[in-house]
């Protein structure tokens, strides 16, 4: 009885040592999720951060007197909205004299700054409709330039506009006084997310709302062709096919295919579809059907996948009671694979939705989504942006405005993301059978 | 199989879509230092006239010129803006597609400058010898051809900070790096010496030509192949980074850039205008003549975007960077009498 003894309410060295490394590789575990979830806040936190300015725009509100004889000569002008500026810096002017405000700005050029060069498009367009208000006073609430805009969300200083010939600082005095008296005034920015593109000159009248349209065009093409044919594709390989080295070969092809980089899909599609087929160049068909490649195999092994969790007594009982193989199918087994088919397809399409890389070959970046679809047709075929590209470009430009609405481009195509994924996860746990 | 099927029904639609595609919008594609121009004008042309705004498209000035090459027909496009002249290559290309009447029109003039973080070292006055020196593989020093031993810019121009060469130029693709090329690298080639101490170490001319557009290859000059965006954010990680960029990016972007003159000239629209700036370069678009009254508003387009009201020097694209033509009229009367390049070219 010699034996070293042992307790079980003491342990021994070689069970402490387990004990610790099962301790240890907890404390690495939860490392590694906090470090994730620190990147994660991090991340948010610098879009919201940087975004949340999008959505509010400064305004200059004031009356404005539609003179018919100057509107008339402005009509008669070849560049009609450079006559209509000269019109509201005119009255503009003429306001700043009347509240007596004080100001160093001379020059009607200084004056011009102040509010949006994409106001003389929005009062012409209102004369245009409404040409009962000539002749009357009206009150109008014009866009101010990006600089003014920045400089009442804190990211345009006196000091920066020192060096900067878009706006002279003494300009900023005016704006305060004139935010004082009602004037200046900043609010949500519905263009910001109904608008469409505008040119460098005016990041204040950009939005995302035609490029929005281009993408919602895009998907409806994705569902349209991706769902039947990855469901048919993978319905014939799952329960018909035979399981021979064809089968096999496909088989391994679609997996493959999955793991292609999406700028391949790119060349492919301005290959085939617009240089081969001639497409229109940047329509959302085209990068419809583009994407629908991209999707096609997440969706094939989804719906792989569900078919195969449906259990095979299922089949077997159908195929018991005398159901054809067809009917086995489309009767009994589809339908209970049903919620992981439509929750592998929405998650494909949230991958579609965020994707930028095969948009940039056929031509859906640069200064494309101004113009609205007229109707159906033309929102399937005429030059349109997709949200991602359209953040992308305005990443790109120069006026820093532009960088602040990209952010916002991104707050907007994250909640589109995450609404879809949530819907996702909540057909899964809503209809998922479990045997 | 499912590829075939997409293929098919993709084919289906283009029949479709071929027989009912009467393009009412002008399109627009090519270099991306042209874009923020083109789409002003076509912003305003569309404020302006009854025509939908014209869709502009970037890629660069070679993509954009070999698209307008691809052909006549609803499905090229109209117009191609480039930040260089058309090649006589480009030329051959497109008449043999059948693009043979083309009209080439001259916007106006964009500077190239040279800027490093605003609160970063003194690079306050550049010559083209100093980015010769900065940048070529082998320099002269002391009358001999070297391996380029330079580390810091004071190395070779006391009045430079002492601080590591680093350089971020456009990459190749770029119609930017070109001009660079030929008017600072290869200015800085003569000037310094090293183009004749090639010639007289027997290098053909043309050899020794092609050796003074070199850069080192040594991590100190860094090719951009993205935008000026990319490259500002280079040097706002790199306290000694100096970077290219055009006039117009940098005036957008004051706050964090500080500009440094070239040979003693700081650029401005009026130093390039009068020509004293070294660094400048036109910008043209060229117009498929063939398209002219197929595609609605095209020659309209090409007219708006020359009047002097936009064009012009206190107009919208001067106001964002643009250096003026002098020689307006001219090329107005050009477009409309749509003169195109003579053929003898």
């Amino acid at each position: 009885m010699t034996g070293k003894k042992s307790s079980l309410l003491e342990l021994d060295a070689r069970t402490k040592k387990r004990n610790a490394a099962e301790k240890r590789f907890q404390y690495f575990g939860i490392g590694a999720v906090t470090v994730g979830l620190l990147f994660l806040i991090v991340l948010l936190t610098t879009i919201v951060s940087n975004g949340t300015r999008a959505f509010t725009q400064t305004f200059v509100t004031f009356e404005l007197v539609l003179d018919t004889a100057e509107i008339e000569a402005a009509e008669a002008s070849f560049v009609k909205t450079s006559k209509y500026r000269d019109i509201i810096t005119a009255q503009l002017a003429a306001k700043v004299e009347e509240l007596g405000f004080e100001t160093e700005l001379t020059s009607a050029d200084d004056l011009k700054q102040i509010f949006s060069s994409g106001a003389a498009g929005t009062l012409r367009e209102y004369v245009l409709a409404n040409p009962e208000s000539i002749g009357t006073t009206e009150v109008f609430k014009f866009r101010t330039s990006s600089r003014v805009d920045g400089y009442s969300k804190g990211r345009v200083t006196r000091e920066s506009l020192a060096r900067d010939k878009n706006l002279a600082p003494a300009a900023l005095d005016l704006v305060d006084q004139m935010q004082e008296a009602g004037l200046v005034d900043r609010s949500f920015n519905w263009t910001f997310i109904t608008g469409s593109d505008a040119s460098e000159s005016r990041p204040e009248q950009a939005g995302i709302g035609v490029s929005m349209i281009g993408s919602f065009f895009m998907m409806l093409v994705v569902l349209v062709f991706a769902l039947p044919i990855g469901v048919a594709a993978s319905i014939y390989l799952e329960e018909f096919a035979p399981k021979n080295r064809l089968t096999d070969i496909i088989e391994v092809n679609i997996s493959n295919l999955a793991a292609v980089p999406s700028i391949v899909f790119g060349i492919l599609g301005l290959a085939v579809f617009i240089q081969f087929a001639h497409l229109p160049q940047s329509a959302p068909l085209v990068g419809g059907l583009v994407l629908t490649l991209m999707t096609l195999p997440t969706i094939i092994i989804s719906t792989r996948a569900s078919l195969k969790s449906v259990p095979p007594s299922i089949r077997e009982a159908a195929l018991g009671v005398g159901a054809s193989k067809m009917q086995t199918v489309f009767h009994h087994v589809l339908p209970l694979a049903m919620p992981g088919i439509l929750t592998g397809t929405i998650i494909g399409l949230a991958q579609a939705l965020g994707e930028t890389a095969p948009l940039l070959l056929i031509g859906m970046v640069g200064f494309i989504a101004s113009n609205y679809p007229e109707g159906v047709a033309s929102g399937f075929l005429d030059p349109n942006s997709a949200m991602p590209a359209q953040i992308f470009e305005w990443a790109k430009r120069a006026d820093p405005a532009y960088y602040e609405r990209a952010w916002g481009g991104i707050i907007v195509l994250l909640g589109f993301l995450m609404t879809m994924n949530m819907i996702a996860i909540l057909m899964r746990r809503r209809f998922e059978r479990r045997w | 199989m499912s590829f075939t099927k997409v293929t098919v029904s993709a084919l289906a639609i283009a029949a479709v879509a071929g027989a009912a595609s009467a393009r009412d919008n002008v399109q627009v594609a090519g270099s991306s230092t042209v874009l923020p121009y083109a789409s002003i004008v076509a912003e305003a042309f569309g404020e302006n006239t009854d025509f939908p705004t014209p869709v502009v498209e970037s890629g660069g000035s070679s993509s954009g010129l070999k698209r307008f090459c691809e052909g006549v027909g609803t499905n090229t496009i109209d117009v191609a803006n480039a930040s260089r002249a058309i090649r006589d290559r480009e030329i051959a290309a497109c008449a043999e597609n059948g693009v043979t009447d083309i009209i080439e029109v001259r916007i106006g003039y964009d500077g190239i400058v040279f800027a490093s973080q605003l609160d970063g070292p003194a690079f306050t006055a550049f010559t083209e010898s100093d980015w010769f020196n900065a940048l070529a593989p082998q320099v002269v020093v002391d009358g001999a051809l070297v391996d380029n031993p330079y580390e810091k810019w004071s190395d070779f121009n006391a009045d430079l900070p002492a601080e590591d060469i680093l350089a971020f130029i456009p990459g190749t693709k770029h119609g930017t790096r070109e001009v660079f090329e030929e008017k600072v690298i290869a200015a800085g080639c003569e000037a310094t010496g090293a183009f004749e101490a090639m010639m007289a170490a027997g290098v053909s001319e043309d050899d020794a030509e092609d050796a003074c557009l070199a850069v080192r290859t040594d991590g100190k000059s860094v090719d951009i192949d993205g935008d000026y965006t990319e490259t500002l954010a280079r040097i706002d990680a790199n306290t000694n980074g100096v970077g290219v960029f055009g006039l117009a990016f940098y005036e957008n972007n004051t706050d964090k850039l500080k500009v440094a003159t070239m040979a003693g000239v700081a650029p401005s629209t009026e130093t390039i205008s009068t020509g004293e700036y070294p660094v400048s370069r036109p910008l043209f678009f060229y117009v498929k003549k063939a398209h002219i009254g197929v595609i609605p508003g095209l020659k309209e387009y090409a007219q708006f975007f020359m009047v002097d009201e936009i064009a012009g020097p206190a107009g919208p694209l001067a106001a964002y960077g643009l250096v003026a033509d002098p020689d307006l009229a001219t090329t107005q009367e050009m477009i409309a009498n749509e003169e195109t390049l003579s053929s003898d070219m």
